[in-house]
């Protein structure tokens, strides 16, 4: 594929930002995250008058406002990093790529490692957090690499089509195999849609903890491959040609990302459509530029996760819609806009 | 003249030796169908001797094997054929139609359709027997045209049109997930049948139902199983050939919508069903003639072997859509392998 191609292929849309125009969506992303996190405190299936928030954050536990608040605040926390990450992981892996349509859930990724949990829970008798975390971690490299490896096969190499394909089919398949090995076992059977369909519902300080330190360093690594994404975008040839190794950047990247669904999905199940739609949205406001790129996926992805959160508690009370439904509700139409909008060729 | 007679013998020859082993296969495929369809009925938990099968099967009133052979596994074997049959049909009409065997109705968003339907009309509407299964195919109808007029831009690509049925599909299972979550009193059993398809729990007034429709729908395909043979040609042959181009092609289009609706609204969408048969059928055929029955008789047969091994070779009990699931995903794998950039060439 020539340089030129490449490039149009990766960035459809090109758009470069000045300096300020970025500095200026930044903080309103960070104000509008502010306003989002503070309504998912207070709403739900009981409002909160503020005050009560006030009270729940200095960890008074007097009255059931105060009582809900504490419940809410690790819920909207893991809500926050669990979005952040995918947003960023998406980021990565369209970068990685050079596909318009990759994203941790589209790509299998997120139910290779939701298998992997649930295999070592009911084979291997893993039962502490941060194992669940570094098997998910395990899951999601082997599940990358595989579809990766499968699109990649073949007349054509990586088109999205086939990756697209690729990932629908391991993300069946392994659908499949989560009901066969969860359903013999009657004592967590219960728990098979946790590990279908995404939430943070059961959101603890335990559990979010046990996360962070797989999430911290998924975090590094993609920002720190934001250069590497950069010089990837202008095609293998001229980036191996600016002195980038660009299998060892790529699978550095694809770690980072890795890392970062992995470590969600053990949190919180298979969370789709995040990381496709974010950065899309991320590259009007921000450029093509990776290194703005990337933090702004983080933010705008974290925000979005808290806000299908708290549309998911008010739409349907006073029960509640998990998150991962709602992400794909907002995102699969997402999907289909992107596949409309690129021409078949670039498809 | 002498070299005309052999050519004509020749490929007389030819023909009929092809015709032979394509009654051969057929004839095969049905003992298949029938093997499976008996061991259904005779070998579950325990075992039932085939004189009491058939004392069964003729109305007879039998102690035990009465009810385990007439109430449990007749309507589950019967329910397996019926739908492994419209899944097979519909399917194959599909792929043929569109030139591509990735776009299968389970692929490309429309069995996914139906589900959403179905479920809704079962747990929001209060709604049972057939209505459901009209309600599942005007749903199913609607969706065909919507991924039909979103692929749409200078005409439908194939492409497009898969990627954009991958959206689709994406949507109506977390409108099912939706669904069942608000469901008041939502059972294991019954997310597996809408998310994975299963004949768990099946009854005899449910065949009914199928058999309506692979009836009317299949009748319809029948009918025009020349003209679809010729529409593999191209368009443009076909019409010059004499076909009514797109009246067949709708015609078509809505009775495998049908099928692949009604067997949805019985059993779910059963996972791969419907895009295994067709590509299955024309292997073993190796393209003698058309593939039509052919693949209804391999979806009956997937059905009917996946919900034996899923309830009696397996360490646990699966429901059938569980194992063709795990079956399917490998083809497809491989089919994904093979294609090439403008998603047709297979």
């Amino acid at each position: 594929m020539s340089a030129l191609s490449a490039k149009r292929g990766g960035a459809a849309g090109a758009v470069v930002r000045s300096a300020r125009t970025r500095g200026l969506w930044l903080a309103v992303m960070v104000v509008v995250l502010a306003a989002i996190c503070a309504l998912s405190v207070a709403v739900g299936t009981r409002d909160v008058a503020w005050s009560d928030v006030l009270a729940g954050l200095s960890g008074e536990v007097d009255t059931i406002g105060q009582a809900a608040v504490a419940v809410r605040l690790p819920r909207t926390l893991l809500a926050l990093a669990a979005g952040a990450a995918l947003g960023l992981a998406g980021a990565v892996m369209q970068g990685v790529t050079r596909n318009p349509l990759a994203d941790p859930g589209i790509l299998g990724v997120n139910m290779g490692a939701s298998l992997a949990v649930v295999v070592g829970i009911v084979w291997f008798g893993l039962s502490t957090a941060t194992s669940y975390a570094a098997t998910a971690v395990v899951g999601a490299g082997v599940t990358a690499a595989f579809v990766y490896g499968i699109g990649s096969l073949g007349r054509g190499g990586a088109t999205p089509l086939k990756l697209a394909l690729a990932g629908a089919a391991t993300s069946v398949a392994f659908s499949s195999l989560v009901i066969a090995v969860v359903l013999p076992r009657a004592d967590i059977a219960g728990g098979i849609r946790s590990w279908q369909v995404g939430g943070v519902g059961g959101a603890t300080w335990h559990a979010l903890a046990s996360v962070l330190p797989f999430l911290a360093a998924g975090l590094a690594i993609s920002l720190l491959s934001a250069r590497t994404l950069n010089s990837l975008a202008l095609g293998d040839e001229l980036a191996a040609g600016l002195g980038e190794h660009v299998a060892r950047g790529r699978a550095l990247a694809a770690l980072g990302a890795v890392l970062l669904c992995g470590a969600t999905t053990a949190a919180c199940g298979p969370i789709g459509f995040v990381g496709l739609v974010v950065p899309h949205v991320c590259r009007m406001l921000a450029g093509v530029d990776h290194r703005w790129l990337l933090p702004f996926s983080a933010l705008a992805g974290a925000g979005l996760l808290v806000a299908a959160d708290v549309v998911g508690r008010i739409a349907a009370r006073p029960g509640e819609i998990e998150v991962g439904i709602v992400t794909a509700l907002i995102g699969a139409p997402f999907f289909i806009w992107i596949v409309r909008r690129h021409r078949v060729r670039e498809l | 003249m002498s070299a005309l007679d052999a050519t004509i013998e020749r490929l007389a020859g030819a023909r009929g030796r092809r015709a032979r082993r394509r009654r051969l296969v057929v004839l095969a495929l049905l003992a298949l169908v029938g093997s499976a369809f008996w061991l259904t009925l005779s070998l579950g938990q325990s075992y039932t001797p085939p004189g009491e099968v058939l004392r069964v099967l003729f109305g007879e009133p039998v102690p035990g094997a009465g009810f385990t052979v007439g109430e449990l596994r007749l309507p589950r074997a019967l329910l397996s054929v019926l739908a492994g049959a419209s899944f097979g049909l519909g399917g194959v009409v599909f792929q043929i139609m569109l030139r591509n065997p990735l776009a299968s109705p389970d692929i490309i968003g429309i069995s996914w359709g139906a589900s959403a339907a179905a479920v809704i009309a079962i747990v929001v509407l209060s709604l049972s027997g057939p209505i459901v299964a009209v309600v599942a195919i005007v749903a199913a109808l609607a969706v065909a045209v919507l991924i039909y007029g979103l692929s749409f831009r200078n005409g439908v690509a194939g492409t497009r049109l898969i990627l954009v049925g991958i959206g689709v599909s994406a949507m109506m299972e977390s409108v099912i997930a939706y669904v069942l979550s608000q469901a008041p009193a939502w059972t294991l059993q019954e997310a597996m049948r809408w998310l994975t398809g299963s004949v768990n729990g099946a009854r005899l007034a449910d065949a009914l139902p199928l058999l309506l429709s692979l009836v009317a729908f299949g009748g319809m395909i029948a009918a025009r199983a020349r003209d679809l043979d010729v529409l593999r040609l191209g368009d443009d042959t076909a019409a010059a050939l004499g076909v009514p181009v797109g009246a067949t092609r709708v015609l078509l289009l809505v009775a495998a919508v049908g099928l692949i609706a009604t067997a949805t609204a019985v059993c779910g969408p059963i996972s791969f069903v419907a895009f295994l048969s067709g590509p299955i059928a024309a292997r073993v055929f190796a393209n003698d003639g058309s593939p039509l029955f052919p693949a209804a008789l391999v979806g009956a047969v997937l059905v009917l072997v996946g919900d034996y091994a899923g309830q009696f070779l397996l360490p646990g009990r699966y429901p059938v859509g569980v194992v063709t699931g795990a079956l399917g995903a490998p083809y497809l794998i491989y089919l994904i392998v093979r294609v090439n950039r403008s998603g047709t060439s297979l």
